[in-house]
C-alpha cells in the first residue's frame, strides 16, 4: 500500500524518504520532479505475536501549492492510491508549515475534479476532517538548523499544528540517522503511524518466514 | 505577474545566505524601478528634474551593485569554494552594455522564435481527454514498475545475510543483479519524470485551447487596433495624443515581456543547474545577468521611443554611440533567431511523433 509525502518544495522530502527507506543519508538531493517512489519494510504490530512484515511504498510528491492548474491536475493522478499521508514542512520556516493545511486538502480533496482552485480563507476548518479516515502524520525537517534558544517556541508552534490535524508529529533532522534509531520516541510514533494504514492483512506479505531477521547497515 | 513573485521567491529562497538573497532582490527592485521611470517618463509624473536625480542615482546604484558587488561576492563565493580596475562611468556603461545587449539578443531571438512555434503547436495538436488518461495511465504503470523492482531490490540485498554455503547463490551474482536492478530503476525514474512533465504540458494545452476558443466572440486586440487605427487616420489633430498612448502601451507591454520571459528562462536554468554547493554563486550570476540584461533594455527601450521621451536617457546616459548598440543588437538577434530556427527545426524532425496522440 501506498504513503504520499506533500509539502512545499525544498523542505527535504526526498531526503526523509531515503532515510526511512535505504536507512543512510541522502547525499545529492536534488529538485523532484513529478513523483519518487521508495519501498520501506515495515513490521506490522511489531513485538506482538501477530508480527508480520510488509512493504509500505514511500511516495515523495514534488512541487509547490502555488503551481500552475495543470501540475495540479497531473499531481493529482498520485493521490489517487494512498492510504496514509505524510505532511512534511520545514522548522526553520514558518510559511512551509502554513501551507500544511491546503496540501492535505489538495491530498484529501482527490476524488473532486481539480481545479486549481482552493475555496479556503487559509483557517483550519475542522468539518473538513471531520470524517477523514486516512491517518496523517506531521514531519518537521531541519530541526539541527533551530537554535536552542528558539526551539521551545518552535516545537510548541508545531504541537498545536499535529493537534489540527488530528495526527502524531515527529521532529528531525534528515541527515542524522539517530533520531530515527530503533526504540527512540520517534521510531515509535512512525511505527504506529504505519500500524494504522488500513488494510494490511489482505496485502501481500514481504517475503516468507526464513527473511524476517532483517538487518539495517 | 504572480509568476514574477513566485519565481523571485523561488530562486531567493534556495540560498542560504542572507547576503546573496539582498543582492538579488536589490538587483530586481532598481531594475524594474527603471522600468518605472520610463514609465513616468512617457506620463509625465513627477518634476523633470527630480526625476532626472532618480535616474542618476538609480543608474549609479545599479551600476555599482553590477560591476563591482556582483563580481566581488561572485569571486569571494568561489574562492571560499575552492581563491580593481578604477574605469569612467563612460566606460563602465559601455562594457555592460555590449555584454547585455548580446545576452537580450539572444534570449530576445529565441524567444521570438519559440513563441509561435510553441502557439502553433497548442493549435496544431487535438488533445483530448482520453489522451491525458492514456498518458497517466502510462505514469502510474511505470511508478508500479519502479516499486516492483525496489522490492525486489530489498529481497536480493536481505539475502545476502544467509550464510552462503548453505545456498548455491555466489556474492558475485548478487551484486551484479543489484547493479543491473539499479540501472533499469533509475531508468524508468528517468521516464516517470518525462511523462509527468508530459502530462502537465497536455493539460496546460487544454487550458490555453479552451481560453482561445472562448475569446472567439468578444472582441480582440486586433479589432481593437484596427478601430484605433481608423479614428487615428480620420482625427489627425490628436496625433500627440495617440503617440503617448501607443508608445506607453507598447513599452508596457515590451517590459513585461522581456521580464517574464527572462525570469521564465532563468528560473529553468537554475533548476537545470542548482545544487546546494554552488547555488549562492550561481544567484548571483543570476543577479549580474539580470542586471546587465535590464540596464541594456532601457538602451534599446530608447529606440523605440518618440523623440521628446529619448532626451532624459540621452542626458542621464552621456554621449554614447547608441547606433553601435543597436547595429550589434540586430546582427546578433538576426544570428540567434536564424540558429534557433535550425535548433527547433533539427528538434523536431528527431521527434516528429511527440505530437501524434499516444
Amino acid at each position: 500500500m501506498a504513503s504520499a509525502f506533500v509539502s512545499f518544495t525544498g523542505v527535504g522530502k526526498s531526503s526523509l524518504v531515503h532515510l526511512l527507506c535505504q536507512n543512510q543519508v541522502l547525499g545529492n538531493p536534488s529538485w523532484t520532479v513529478g513523483c519518487s517512489v521508495d519501498v520501506r519494510v515495515h513490521d506490522y504490530k511489531e513485538g506482538t505475536p501477530e508480527e508480520k512484515t510488509y512493504y509500505i511504498e514511500l511516495w515523495d510528491i514534488g512541487g509547490s501549492v502555488g503551481s500552475a492548474s495543470s501540475v495540479k491536475s497531473t499531481r493529482a493522478v498520485f493521490y489517487n492510491s494512498v492510504n496514509g499521508i505524510i505532511l512534511v514542512h520545514d522548522l526553520t520556516n514558518k510559511k512551509s508549515s502554513q501551507n500544511l493545511y491546503r496540501w492535505s486538502l489538495e491530498a484529501l480533496n482527490r476524488d473532486l475534479v481539480p481545479t486549481g482552485v482552493l475555496v479556503t480563507n487559509g483557517d483550519y476548518d475542522r468539518e473538513q476532517f471531520a470524517d477523514n479516515q486516512i491517518p496523517l502524520l506531521v514531519i518537521g525537517t531541519k530541526l539541527d538548523q533551530i537554535h536552542e534558544s528558539k526551539r521551545h517556541e518552535v516545537l510548541t508552534r508545531t504541537a498545536f499544528l499535529a493537534e489540527d490535524f488530528n495526527a502524531e508529529e515527529i521532529n528531525l533532522d534528515c541527515t542524522n540517522p539517530r533520531y530515527l534509531a530503533a526504540g527512540s520516541s520517534n521510531a515509535v510514533k512512525l511505527s504506529r503511524f504505519f500500524d494504522k494504514i488500513p488494510g494490511f492483512p489482505d496485502r501481500k506479505r514481504f517475503g516468507g518466514a526464513a527473511l524476517k531477521n532483517l538487518h539495517y547497515d | 505577474m504572480s509568476f514574477l513573485i513566485d519565481s523571485s521567491i523561488m530562486i531567493t529562497s534556495q540560498v542560504r545566505q542572507y547576503v546573496v538573497q539582498v543582492i538579488f532582490s536589490v538587483t530586481f527592485a532598481f531594475s524594474c524601478t527603471m522600468f518605472e521611470l520610463i514609465i513616468f517618463e512617457i506620463l509625465g509624473v513627477l518634476n523633470s528634474s527630480s526625476r532626472y536625480f532618480h535616474w542618476k542615482m538609480n543608474l549609479c546604484v545599479i551600476l555599482l551593485i553590477l560591476v563591482f558587488m556582483v563580481p566581488f561576492y561572485i569571486g569571494y563565493f568561489i574562492v571560499s569554494n575552492i581563491r580593481l580596475w578604477i574605469l569612467s562611468i563612460e566606460q563602465l556603461i559601455s562594457r555592460v552594455g555590449v555584454i547585455g545587449v548580446t545576452l537580450m539578443a539572444l534570449l530576445s531571438g529565441f524567444g521570438a522564435v519559440n513563441c509561435p512555434y510553441t502557439y502553433m503547436s497548442y493549435f496544431l495538436r487535438n488533445v483530448t481527454d482520453t489522451d491525458i488518461l492514456a498518458l497517466e495511465r502510462r505514469l502510474l504503470q511505470t511508478i508500479d514498475m519502479i516499486i516492483s523492482k525496489k522490492k525486489r531490490a530489498k529481497e536480493n540485498s536481505s539475502v545476502e545475510i544467509v550464510p552462503y554455503k548453505y545456498l548455491a547463490i555466489s556474492e558475485s551474482k548478487l551484486t551484479r543483479d543489484l547493479t543491473l536492478i539499479q540501472q533499469e530503476v533509475d531508468a524508468l525514474e528517468e521516464l516517470s519524470r518525462q511523462l509527468f512533465l508530459e502530462t502537465a504540458d497536455l493539460y496546460a494545452t487544454k487550458a490555453t485551447i479552451n481560453i482561445v476558443f472562448d475569446r472567439v466572440g468578444k472582441t480582440d486586440p486586433v479589432t481593437r487596433g484596427i478601430e484605433i487605427t481608423v479614428n487615428y487616420l480620420g482625427i489627425q489633430f490628436d496625433v500627440k495624443f495617440w503617440s503617448q498612448h501607443i508608445s506607453f502601451i507598447l513599452v508596457g507591454i515590451i517590459i513585461i515581456t522581456s521580464i517574464r520571459g527572462l525570469l521564465i528562462t532563468l528560473t529553468k536554468f537554475f533548476y537545470a543547474i542548482s545544487s546546494s554547493k554552488s547555488s549562492n554563486v550561481i544567484v548571483l550570476l543570476l543577479a549580474q545577468i539580470m542586471g546587465m540584461y535590464f540596464v541594456s533594455s532601457v538602451l534599446l527601450i530608447r529606440m523605440s521611443m518618440p523623440l521628446e521621451y529619448r532626451t532624459i536617457i540621452t542626458e542621464v546616459l552621456g554621449e554614447l554611440q547608441f547606433n553601435f548598440y543597436h547595429h550589434w543588437f540586430d546582427v546578433i538577434f538576426l544570428v540567434s533567431a536564424l540558429s534557433s530556427i535550425l535548433f527547433l527545426y533539427l528538434a523536431h524532425k528527431q521527434a516528429p511523433e511527440k505530437h501524434m496522440a499516444p
